[in-house]
């Protein structure tokens, strides 16, 4: 154990590759040691880690009173979350699998998103839902819904979903320190994207509720989120060769919305898409192409389009890749901005 | 088939086993002890009735004819249009005064909509307790001040809260007993199994008490479960399940308090089913006629908590009319306050609906909140005055 301190202590300050499984991991773990009052607690969340390690070595570092595998029922986890958020406790509670998330929807929405309102302010409900979700891992059904759209539904809730490991660490921080209930969005398939990242000195704690510019651009914007990202930033690279100078808006939180951020960019462009893999029909894109228009009307050259997942129950992994938007849809979406009035 | 009168296989033959199975096969708690009695527990009328603290029965007494009379002056005030909706507790006031009475002042009660009686009981200031069912806010008390969680509508959501606080209260190591109530409809929620399971897997110091009030809704128990009784259901969780008649005040306060110093003392969750009845409609706006008859409801009157304990209380020597009747002016005197209070309107504030959302208002209900402002602004100027001048200014 001592060679593994000393390692440790020796390359403190150097920055290195870490995945976005690393930096949640590291949000957790530092939220743990600063506060005691914030519990884990989840289906396999203590020895094993979770399905995909976010929670590896809580348990053992904290004890299985502060890190806690639960019986086998997501409506008892936030359920119980709830008696504990009462009693002061901070939890932050894993729901194994996006699908695996709605036999817990009673609890979220009737008592989790309204428990502050009902009692007038007096009882906040500092919960932390992380919730592994969307596709492209090759899951089989029920491991790959973008379940966003219910979430933003319910008012009392805030929704964030990170992007770069960076903004895991600082977002997963921020939720923890939340003193309202943050349904935390983890896309499956960046745990395992890198980035240099010195987990000794981590990224700021990022605000929730603020958008940033991933990519500067004239011509358009792409607004997304979460899993996206990485294909809107793709089809930016793709886009020059075609003279188009995209800009990139990574919007991190979906509830509350960063309007001033993506207006402030439409403005600039003229020009705007949205893309998201969840379903298009009463998916994220409809209300954010309507916010868009409402107020960028007099700006717009052309109307905003989507770019989503199709409106069908998430493929077998084996076809996936046919309604995951890839860059060739973000690219066809591009070239339709090119609006004319007659066409 | 060789008999067609049991459906149980017959166990085989001894049969030499080459190998015993391995841990995970073997019972992991002995189910006797945790079964409930076949017959409810019964203090009024039995020799356990000497064992009874005198004080308790008579405290007892006066918050059941509180309670009777509590339940008919907010069903007064549903006719009043005083309040929304009023679901009367009538011929339940045992299982709710003995709830309220069992607890201690750090001890949490999470009520269902049914339990208003509990938590005036406790001690809840009885305007605070009805904001819910006036239509004013949903919980106009601060739960933590008085450990009452809010009046739970969907049902039997509260008792996984009850498990989580009582759960949290352990870990920190703080002395509280969380006391969850639910209606026999209720126990068929998931909720209900996912509350037990918690509670039983990690020792929460919680008790759970049914209500089997005979009905949800339209629905009888029999529609609702076949499990043997609603107290059986503990077994299976590895908890101790427990009978008691919910109209003997002092029964239902036994068996809860039995269970509540067991929690407390590290033993464990409890579930306790009190067999009692609906003596009114689900709610004022229910027309119990078309699922149940007369009989049915005149044989359980003759069972009422009020009269039961009064009859004891007045054999025993220990009540007389003079009693009796300043129970009931005591009573009539807190349902005359009530009544006042009530017919005041309460002040609500429009504006109110966007606070309280978000710890920090966002800027879309901040939108919204200027929208609704300009709104009432608008509407709060004289009428003629109104009309043409906007384009004026
Ligand atoms: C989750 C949920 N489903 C349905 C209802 C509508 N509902 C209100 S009361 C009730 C019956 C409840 O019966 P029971 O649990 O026996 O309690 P009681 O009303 O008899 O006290 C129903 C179906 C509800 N409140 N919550």
């Amino acid at each position: 154990m001592t060679t593994v301190a000393a390692t440790a202590a020796k390359t403190a300050r150097a920055a290195k590759p870490a995945t976005m499984a690393q930096a949640l991991q590291r949000a957790m773990r530092d939220a743990m040691a600063e506060d005691p009052a914030v519990h884990v607690l989840g289906e396999d969340v203590g020895a094993l880690g979770g399905v995909f390690r976010v929670t590896d070595g809580l348990a053992a570092e904290f004890g299985e009173d502060r890190c806690t595998d639960t019986p086998l029922a997501e409506a008892g986890i936030l359920g119980t979350a709830v008696g504990m958020a009462m009693y002061g406790l901070r939890p932050v509670v894993e729901m194994q699998f996006d699908a695996f998330a709605y036999p817990a929807f009673e609890q979220l929405t009737s008592h989790v998103a309204k428990m502050r309102n009902r009692t007038r302010g007096a009882l906040p409900m500092p919960i932390t839902i992380r919730v592994p979700y969307g596709g492209g891992i090759g899951g089989v059904e029920h491991h790959s819904d973008s379940s966003e759209a219910y979430y933003m539904a319910t008012p009392g809730l805030h929704v964030v979903t990170p992007a770069t490991v960076d903004d895991a660490y600082g977002l997963l921080r921020a939720a923890i320190a939340s003193d309202d209930p943050v349904v935390f969005l983890e896309p499956k398939r960046l745990y395992w994207s890198k980035a240099q990242w010195s987990p000794e000195a981590p990224a700021t704690v990022e605000p929730i509720g603020r958008a940033v510019v991933r990519r500067t651009g004239l011509s358009a914007t792409l607004v997304t989120y979460g899993p996206s990202l990485t294909v809107c930033l793709e089809a930016a690279e793709a886009a020059r060769a075609e003279g188009w100078d995209l800009e990139v808006v990574d919007l991190r939180s979906l509830v509350p919305f960063d309007d001033e951020t993506v207006i402030a960019s439409v403005r600039r462009t003229g020009r705007a898409v949205v893309v998201h893999e969840s379903n298009g029909f009463g998916g994220p894109g409809g209300e954010i192409a309507a916010r868009i228009s409402e107020r960028c009307f007099h700006h717009l050259e052309a109307p905003v389009l989507r770019v989503a997942g199709f409106d069908i129950p998430y493929p077998p992994p084996m076809l996936e890749q046919h309604h995951l938007p890839g860059v060739d849809r973000v690219l066809d979406a591009v070239a339709r901005l090119q609006w004319e009035a007659d066409s | 088939m060789k008999k067609s009168s049991t459906t149980v296989q017959e166990p085989p033959g001894a049969v030499v086993h080459r190998s015993t199975p391995p841990p995970a096969w073997q019972p992991r708690t002995d189910p006797a002890p945790l079964l409930p009695d076949r017959e409810p527990y019964r203090v009024l009328g039995t020799e356990a009735v000497a064992d009874a603290d005198p004080e308790l029965l008579l405290r007892l007494y006066a918050e059941l004819v509180r309670g009777r009379r509590f339940n008919a002056q907010a069903t007064a005030l549903t006719k009043q249009g005083r309040l929304a909706v009023y679901p009367s507790s009538t011929g339940q006031e045992a299982c709710e005064v003995a709830a309220a009475l069992v607890l201690q002042e750090q001890d949490w009660l999470f009520p269902s909509y049914r339990d208003t009686l509990a938590v005036v009981a406790r001690g809840l200031d009885p305007v605070q307790a009805l904001t819910l069912l006036r239509g004013d806010w949903h919980t106009g008390y601060d739960p933590r001040e008085h450990r009452i969680a809010p009046l739970s509508t969907p049902l039997a959501t509260q008792l996984p809260h009850a498990v989580g606080l009582a759960h949290a209260a352990r870990l920190k190591g703080d002395d509280v007993v969380a006391l969850a109530l639910v209606g026999d409809g209720g126990t068929s929620e998931g909720d209900f199994h996912e509350a037990l399971n918690f509670a039983a897997v990690w020792n929460a110091p919680v008790v759970f008490l049914v209500q089997n009030n005979g009905f949800a809704i339209s629905v009888p128990l029999a529609k609702q479960t076949a499990a043997p009784s609603l107290a059986h259901k503990a077994v299976g969780y590895g908890m101790p399940g427990r009978l008691v008649d919910g109209n003997d005040a002092p029964a239902v306060h036994a068996v809860l308090a039995e269970a509540v110093r067991r929690a407390r003392s590290g033993g464990g969750p409890t579930l306790i089913e009190a067999v009692t009845y609906r003596i009114e409609a689900h709610t004022n706006a229910d027309d119990a006629t078309r699922y149940r008859g007369d009989a049915e409801v005149e044989a359980w009157r003759a069972h009422d908590p009020v009269r039961l304990l009064e009859h004891e209380l007045t054999e025993r020597g220990m009540l007389d009319e003079g009693g009796i009747r300043r129970a009931a002016e005591d009573a009539d005197a807190m349902a005359a306050r009530l009544r006042d209070r009530m017919n005041a309107d309460p002040e609500l504030e429009p504006m109110d609906i966007f606070a309280h959302i978000y710890a920090e208002q966002t800027s879309q209900l901040h939108e919204q909140a200027v929208q609704l402002r300009a709104e009432l602004d608008a509407s709060a100027e004289p009428a003629d005055d109104a009309r043409g001048q906007g384009e004026a200014r």
